[in-house]
């Protein structure tokens, strides 16, 4: 989640001849909020940058690398992940009550939300379209290992899986098995490791030869 | 409500597919529409329960054809009609035509900041014990409410175990509907997979959802 990306956000006036109808209602909707005062366009693409280059799931890998290498932090985590995160500067809209879940070798966790889209933004950002879509809200809760093998990886029998379906204001993080062979690596090079799907349940850290 | 929105355990035949290195926005109006929504709340004085009523209280048909960014953005627009701060003949237009209706306040630049690191907490003083204790077999009651609940359809009439006890939290039910707070006792209450899909169930399967006292009756 670095820098700005080429998408030409601050030019809104040009004439595009195939504008879709989904197109054309929003520039509507924001010229008429604009024009009553409604919004600020500075405003809302403050928000858009937010999003777009500050908050994003490299948050959570600095989390879980963190609790990987400190065990006092893990320990609070694990306690109250709320407190914990916000250590780090990590807090806030979507995010205002947050429980970490540890994967064991006998415990894989999962998160969905099966009635909207409820996810940790300010460790993750902004949830991705799968997350999002039908297939995964609704087998989620049914076929959680069909889903993993939807995502290449298939979970070991006699591993329980729990499913944690998001339908209240509680966040939930996954804090997943750190790889063998990663002694002494410092934290920066642990997030490294850390995939967003790994937070969230459906993927595995990298092991260290995929950033090697 | 029931509604299409209340997927968990409908069958549904295509796989997840995930997008490597997805974008937060995949067009330019995406980005507008979660902008916008975000920045009207305020003006506009709703609350997020009223927000997911307002996007999930559709026709199937039409809930289940729309993107998700065009689900919020049908949303949006029916809580700024309902409430006057724009009209059908202003959208058609593409302009504002009507005078201003007053509102509270707006967010500004500066504001940004405050806003989403505020959030929106829901935890409230409990004004009474929870009736419910950690090990304690409940049931999710057979409701079909009209109106907006977060108690999903695969858990209703099942029994679970009570796992955690989450505090005292802001109630969707009354607040969807403008009725207050209400704060209620929340509990993550976890399922056996087999209590909710049958024999055919994984047998390693554990499901938790959060739930409001008044969703549980014992079991």
């Amino acid at each position: 989640m670095t820098g700005h990306d080429d998408h030409d956000h601050h030019h809104h006036d040009h004439d595009h001849s195939e504008l879709s109808e989904t197109e054309l209602r929003v520039r509507a909707l924001e010229t008429i909020l604009t024009e009553k005062g409604y919004v600020d366009p500075a405003a809302l693409d403050l928000l858009i940058e937010t999003y777009e280059t500050k908050v994003g799931p490299r948050n959570g890998a600095r989390v879980v690398a963190r609790a990987w290498a400190d065990p006092g932090y893990r320990a609070r985590l694990i306690k109250d992940a709320t407190p914990a995160i916000a250590e780090l500067g990590y807090a806030g809209r979507q995010g205002e009550h947050i429980v970490a879940l540890e994967n064991t070798p006998a415990l894989h966790n999962m998160v969905v939300c099966t009635l909207c889209s409820c996810y940790p933004w300010p460790v993750l950002g902004l949830p991705p379209v799968w997350y999002k879509s039908a297939p995964y809200r609704s087998k989620a809760v049914k076929d959680p290992r069909g889903v993993l093998r939807d995502f290449g990886f298939e979970l070991p029998t006699g591993t329980d899986i729990r499913v944690w379906d998001s339908t209240a204001e509680i966040r939930y993080l996954v804090l997943p098995m750190r790889p063998e062979g990663t002694d002494g690596w410092s934290e920066a090079r642990l997030a490294d490791l850390v995939t967003r799907d790994s937070m969230i349940g459906t993927g595995l850290p990298k092991q260290p030869h995929e950033i090697a | 409500m029931d509604g299409a929105h209340d997927m968990g355990g409908v069958a549904w035949s295509d796989p997840v597919q995930p997008e490597p290195d997805e974008p937060p926005f995949h067009a330019e109006w995406e980005r507008r529409a979660f902008a916008i929504t975000l920045a009207m709340a305020m003006p506009g004085g709703w609350n997020i329960d009223m927000s997911r009523f307002a996007r999930e209280d559709r026709p199937p048909k039409d809930y289940l054809s729309k993107s998700y960014f065009e689900i919020w953005l049908a949303g949006l627009e029916r809580l700024m009609l309902e409430r006057n701060l724009i009209s059908s003949d202003e959208v058609e237009a593409g302009h504002s035509l009507h005078p201003v209706k007053p509102v509270a306040k707006t967010l500004t630049p500066e504001g940004v900041a405050g806003m989403l690191h505020r959030g929106g907490p829901t935890e409230r003083a409990a004004m009474r014990p929870a009736y419910f204790a950690p090990g304690d077999r409940v049931r999710a009651r057979t409701i079909h409410p009209p109106t907006h609940t977060r108690l999903p359809q695969y858990v209703r009439g099942h029994a679970g175990i009570v796992e955690r006890v989450l505090g005292c939290h802001v109630y969707p039910d009354s607040n969807a509907r403008g009725a207050g707070e209400n704060p209620q006792w929340l509990y993550t209450v976890t399922f056996d997979g087999r209590e909710l899909w049958g024999d055919d169930g994984d047998p390693d399967l554990k499901v938790s959802v959060d739930a409001w006292e008044p969703y549980l009756e014992p079991a």
